[in-house]
């Protein structure tokens, strides 16, 4: 592992248990994330991408069957660690989470500068005057005018709630930030905003993002590096540049083709056919069925392939 | 169909489910039971009949079944009529002279308990015209004593109570009939000689046509299923007709109340303003409203029919809580884009409150209402407590009332209380019980939890 | 080709012989205002929320126009006023000449009839209790379809129409048994049901997974131009609207700001907010992590206390004082049929 490696995640897998059977929503993915950086994990909704995010933050619910893997950060092996010490050393502290709609779940009765000044008191064990201290701070790294910490969260606009969301997240000064769809409810001026903030936290903060999403097109807003989740597992990852360029698998390159764009004359295409259920997902390629490339072999597991610095997990580009 | 094929199967996966359908199932087969088997006129017959439907029965006594679990068992009710043809039981009449013919009665029976028996008398029906029979009682016990009872001259309709005879208890030297007559002479507590007892009527009528006949009534100290009150009524008969009524006003109760909250709470948030304003008022001031002292005051100056009270209880309960409930629930509903869809289209008014706010809001009704069923159950129960149960049908609370004012608790007769309070409770269990499984399965948000 | 000059013109057309063809006004929106009241403790007056103020429009058969605003732009409120849900303030909207405020009971029912609505939220929009099967006759019941057959087999032409086939399996079933996509072609499908002149369209995709918005977005095109339908596409996201939309208005608190065909706009964006919003438009690129966008500051402004002038002028850069906040603009033509609300162009 190279020094500038800052989270390592190893064959992660988090198996739900329900009525139907075993829902297969995080099933052996593997990704680096290099500090300073931002990834973007790349779906559509029920791939599993909001499960990958618990499993990082171990946020888990109740009916869990299997949580397993490696999960490294700074070189550490976090996932040896008891709750206890997870909530202590990992959780806010290295890693904190901006969850999605989080803007809609801030607490009605309470001000919002004294919400941003929570988790430095739970994690931080900082006395309430210096985590007001930290929550002014942070807002003014995400731009919230001061005056705000004494307002409650029904006067604040979208944008502005998400701002407080993500301050909430940043006030322990952890390394990393997962943020799960952040703008996916907000206007598109309110969008290009929080793009900015999250831009110059990267770079004033030296922060890390994993940012989850099923919008191709804001998420290039971030990104230095993409994977690309479907169907509970890793298909594709590898630089931004390159990617957006030129993606590898073909459910990228379908994803690709189904964006709208602003700008160019390309006429946007759509992948046919759902998802499978990842209760029983099927063997082989689990795009198989939708892959407009599919051949014989796709029903055998596909090898993760690496070349270039990227990852895909496809047939057609084993040499 | 199919929607209530899914629904049983997913109940059947909740135990309190199963557990809760199984106490409502024997309550209904109670209920069934006891309208089949004792029909209305002849339960009202049975309970408000008068002495001569119960005077058999011993007083405030608890369940023959209570026996199984003592170690002295107490005596039933043993009863000798001359009338019955039996081989315990014989009468004879020979002609003494012109003018006087004897006529003897025996009653044999057979006492094998461990306790004496709550009191003993003797029913004598005598036809003459003018000069009434002269009758002496003899008591022979198992080891040949016989023992002189009394002697009296028999009106039409005569009772002979053992406790009353003066002269008796003073041959038995102060001790009470129906304890001296049955206690083992060799013991020096008072312990029962068990084996055949008779009892004898020797009576001299004078006429020619006149006649005797005799009902000997040992009365015991436990009695059938339920045991008696304190005007020796089986209980059986209030516990099993109880049910069906219990059962019917509970329902009654629940359905009337929170369907027409329920409408009358869609009607307002959809029409808004003056109409919502209306129903908001109306509810406050109601709510203010004491119920209990108002379902008082109609108890006494109306009619303390059951069906009265409920019809009040209804009324005064739709401007209730629930109203509020609903409103918050239903306001949310208004908002939802299927609603909108729905105006968009052209649908009325009450097309949409009946055909899309409500339908809405039965995952959230059926669950309270089932949980309702048992809280009425109870306020008539409470009610009955207060003195304003139902003059002439037998119900729980009616019994817990007459226990209560009967000092039945004071005088450890507690199956008096326990009875029917044991069927109050399984009722409240086996609703509560569905209906919180039901509340899971309508709404899953609360299966996580 | 309409705003504000030609309406007595084309409101003329409409009327004159009843034609339908593509330059005859299918509806035409006068001067509508939209203005909700703001009461303090249930009663007394608090001023009002000017959620539509002055918008004038007109919409010809076959037509197809996208509303393009933020949240609280009011682009709903019109919307919904459009449908018959909200009543003008003042203005008018006619449909084929008539004007709504006039009609009464039967009247309303054939004009709810011919629009048909397509909601944001697909999942919301369909009753949780409802089969397809229920939810489709539903429209069909209230507007007088007693014959089953008939509405079995209008309901069976709908749904194979939005591609979700074999009908038989979808009837029925129930909304949370379908995925998004499915879900929101079966709202599309409830739209078509009464053979509608019109669709208004609410963000239809905006909460659809990116894989599925080109889909019902190309479904919709489909349909439009099958049935020659007139649309009103209602969004905030301007990628979309040029798969779908040839002529697009920009709204801003309230009022329309920009009325241009979609490539004009896309090539010469004209009022300092579309220029902003174009701006904060992302295509998928890499590059875009590298620059910070230019974003106006501030926030839309409020409805009730709308800025004095161009309710754009607070946040805008190319201001010119004592005029933007002074009087309200008038439209600028800036190219043919390219109209702009905005004094930069006087």
């Amino acid at each position: 592992m190279p020094e500038t490696t800052l989270l390592h995640v190893e064959d992660l897998k988090l198996y739900f248990r329900t009525g139907k059977g075993t829902v297969r929503a995080v099933d052996s993915v593997n990704f680096d994330l290099e500090s300073n950086h931002a990834v973007v994990v790349l779906g559509e909704s029920g791939c599993g991408k909001t499960s990958l995010a618990k499993a990082l933050l171990r946020l888990l619910p109740r009916n869990v069957e299997t949580y397993a893997g490696k999960i490294y950060l700074n070189g550490t092996d976090v996932m040896g660690f008891n709750d206890d010490e997870y909530r202590r050393q990992v959780r806010w502290r290295k890693m904190s989470m901006v969850p999605q709609a989080a803007m809609n779940a801030l607490n009605p009765v309470l001000k919002v500068g004294d919400q941003v000044a929570e988790p430095s008191i739970i994690h931080g064990a900082m006395r309430k005057e210096e985590a007001m201290e930290q929550a002014s701070k942070m807002f003014q790294h995400v731009g919230v005018p001061q005056d705000f910490l004494h307002r409650y969260a029904f006067e604040l606009s979208g944008g502005m709630r998400q701002r407080v969301a993500i301050a909430m997240a940043l006030v322990t000064w952890p390394d990393l930030i997962v943020l799960d769809e952040p703008t996916s409810a907000l206007d598109v001026l309110t969008q290009a905003n929080i793009f900015n903030v999250l831009k110059g936290l990267k770079g004033e903060l030296g922060l890390s993002f994993i940012l989850i999403t099923h919008d191709i097109a804001t998420s290039s807003e971030l990104a230095d590096s993409v994977a690309v989740m479907y169907a509970g597992q890793i298909v594709e990852t590898g630089d931004a540049h390159r990617f957006f360029a030129e993606p590898l698998h073909p459910y990228s390159r379908k994803l690709m083709d189904s964006v709208p764009r602003l700008r160019g004359t390309q006429e946007p295409d759509f992948i046919v056919g759902q998802p499978p259920s990842l209760i029983n997902p099927p063997t082989g390629c689990r795009f198989a069925a939708r892959c407009p490339q599919s051949f014989s072999r796709c029903k055998e597991e596909p090898p993760t392939v690496k070349h270039d610095g990227r990852t895909v997990k496809c047939w057609l580009h084993r040499k | 169909m199919n929607n209530l094929k899914r629904s049983l199967r997913e109940m059947a996966k909740f135990p309190s489910a199963v557990g809760g359908g199984i106490v409502i199932a024997f309550l209904v087969f109670l209920a069934i039971y006891a309208v089949v088997s004792i029909p209305y006129s002849e339960a009202i017959r049975l309970w408000r009949g008068g002495e001569e439907i119960w005077g058999d029965n011993p007083r405030i006594v608890p369940p023959a079944w209570t026996n199984f679990f003592r170690r002295e068992k107490q005596p039933t009710t043993i009863i000798r009529n001359s009338r019955d043809e039996s081989p315990m039981t014989s009468k004879t009449v020979t002609e003494i002279s012109e003018d006087m013919w004897d006529v003897v009665m025996t009653f044999d029976f057979d006492y094998n308990f461990d306790a004496f028996p709550q009191d003993l008398i003797v029913f004598m029906e005598a036809t003459f015209v003018e000069k009434g029979p002269f009758v002496s009682l003899f008591w022979i016990t198992p080891d040949g004593r016989e023992i002189r009872l009394g002697e009296v001259t028999a009106k039409p309709s005569e009772t002979y109570r053992f406790a009353q005879d003066e002269r008796l208890l003073r041959r038995l030297k102060g001790v009470a009939p129906q304890i001296a007559l049955f206690a083992d002479p060799e013991k020096e507590t008072p312990t029962v000689l068990k084996g055949r007892y008779q009892l004898q009527i020797a009576a001299v009528t004078f006429e020619e046509s006149a006649d005797l006949e005799a009902k000997f009534v040992a009365y015991g100290t436990v009695h059938g299923l339920a045991g008696t009150d304190h005007r020796r009524r089986d209980l059986t008969v209030a516990l099993l007709w109880g049910t069906p009524i219990a059962l019917l006003f509970g329902l009654l109760a629940a359905l009337g109340t929170s369907v027409i909250t329920m409408t009358i709470a869609a009607v307002g948030v959809w029409f808004g303003g003056a109409v919502d304003e209306l129903i908001q008022r109306i509810t406050e001031v109601n709510m203010l409203l004491p119920t209990l002292p108002i379902l008082i005051m109609v108890g006494t100056f109306q009619s303390r029919s059951i069906w009265v009270i409920l019809g009040w209880i209804v009324l005064l309960n739709i401007f209730g809580g629930g109203i509020k409930g609903f409103r918050a629930m239903f306001i949310q509903i208004k908002e939802a884009p299927y609603i909108e869809a729905a105006r968009s289209y052209g649908a009325s008014s009450w097309r949409i409150i009946f055909l899309y706010l409500v339908p809405r809001i039965i995952p959230v009704l059926i669950p309270n209402l089932v949980i309702g069923i048992p809280a009425y159950v109870f306020l008539e129960a409470s009610l009955a407590l207060l003195g304003l149960g139902d003059p002439v049908l037998p119900t729980w609370g009616k019994l817990i009332d007459d226990a209560r004012s009967n000092g039945a608790l004071y005088n450890g007769q507690y199956y008096w209380v326990l009875e029917p309070a044991v069927l109050l409770m399984l009722a409240g269990l086996g609703f509560a019980m569905v209906g919180f499984a039901l509340d899971r399965i309508f709404n899953p948000r609360l299966r996580e939890v | 080709m309409t705003m504000l000059t030609e309406t007595a013109q084309t409101k003329a057309g409409a009327e004159g012989n009843g034609s339908k063809g593509r330059d005859n006004v299918l509806l035409s929106v006068q001067d509508l205002r939209v203005w909700f009241e703001l009461r303090r403790f249930g009663f007394g007056h608090a001023g009002y929320v000017r959620a539509v103020d002055g918008v004038t429009f007109d919409l010809h058969y076959s037509e197809t126009i996208a509303i393009v605003g933020e949240s609280g732009c009011g682009k709903s409120s019109l919307m919904k006023t459009i449908l018959a849900l909200h009543r003008p303030t003042k203005g008018d909207i006619l449909f084929e000449g008539q004007s709504l405020n006039e009609l009464r009971g039967r009247e309303m029912q054939t004009y709810r009839a011919q629009v048909g609505y397509v909601q944001q939220d697909p999942y919301g929009a369909l009753a949780p209790f409802m089969s397809i099967q229920r939810i489709l006759e539903e429209p069909q019941i209230i507007n007088g379809i007693r014959s089953k057959p008939e509405r079995d087999a209008r309901l069976r032409r709908a749904l194979e129409e939005v591609k979700m086939s074999p009908v038989d399996d979808f009837l029925p079933k129930f909304p949370h048994m379908l995925s998004g996509g499915q879900q929101q072609r079966v709202v599309i499908a409830r739209a078509m049901l009464l053979d509608p002149k019109l669709i208004v369209a609410d963000e239809p995709v905006s909460m659809l997974d990116a894989s599925v918005r080109v889909e019902i977005l190309k479904l919709l095109r489909g349909l439009q131009e099958a049935h020659d339908l007139a649309v009103i596409y209602i969004t905030h996201d301007l990628s979309t609207v040029r798969y779908f939309s040839e002529r697009v208005f920009v709204m801003y608190a309230g009022k329309i700001v920009e009325n241009s065909r979609i490539n004009d706009l896309i090539r010469n964006p004209s009022h300092p907010y579309t220029v902003a919003l174009l701006a904060a438009t992302s295509d998928p690129d890499a590059d875009n992590a590298r620059r910070f966008r230019d974003v106006p500051p501030g926030e839309p402004p409020s409805l009730v206390n709308p800025p004095r002038g161009c309710h754009f002028h607070p946040r805008c850069a190319r201001m010119i004082a004592g005029l933007c906040d002074v009087e309200e603009p008038p439209y600028f033509e800036t190219e043919p049929e390219h109209l702009v609300a905005c004094w930069v162009y006087k």
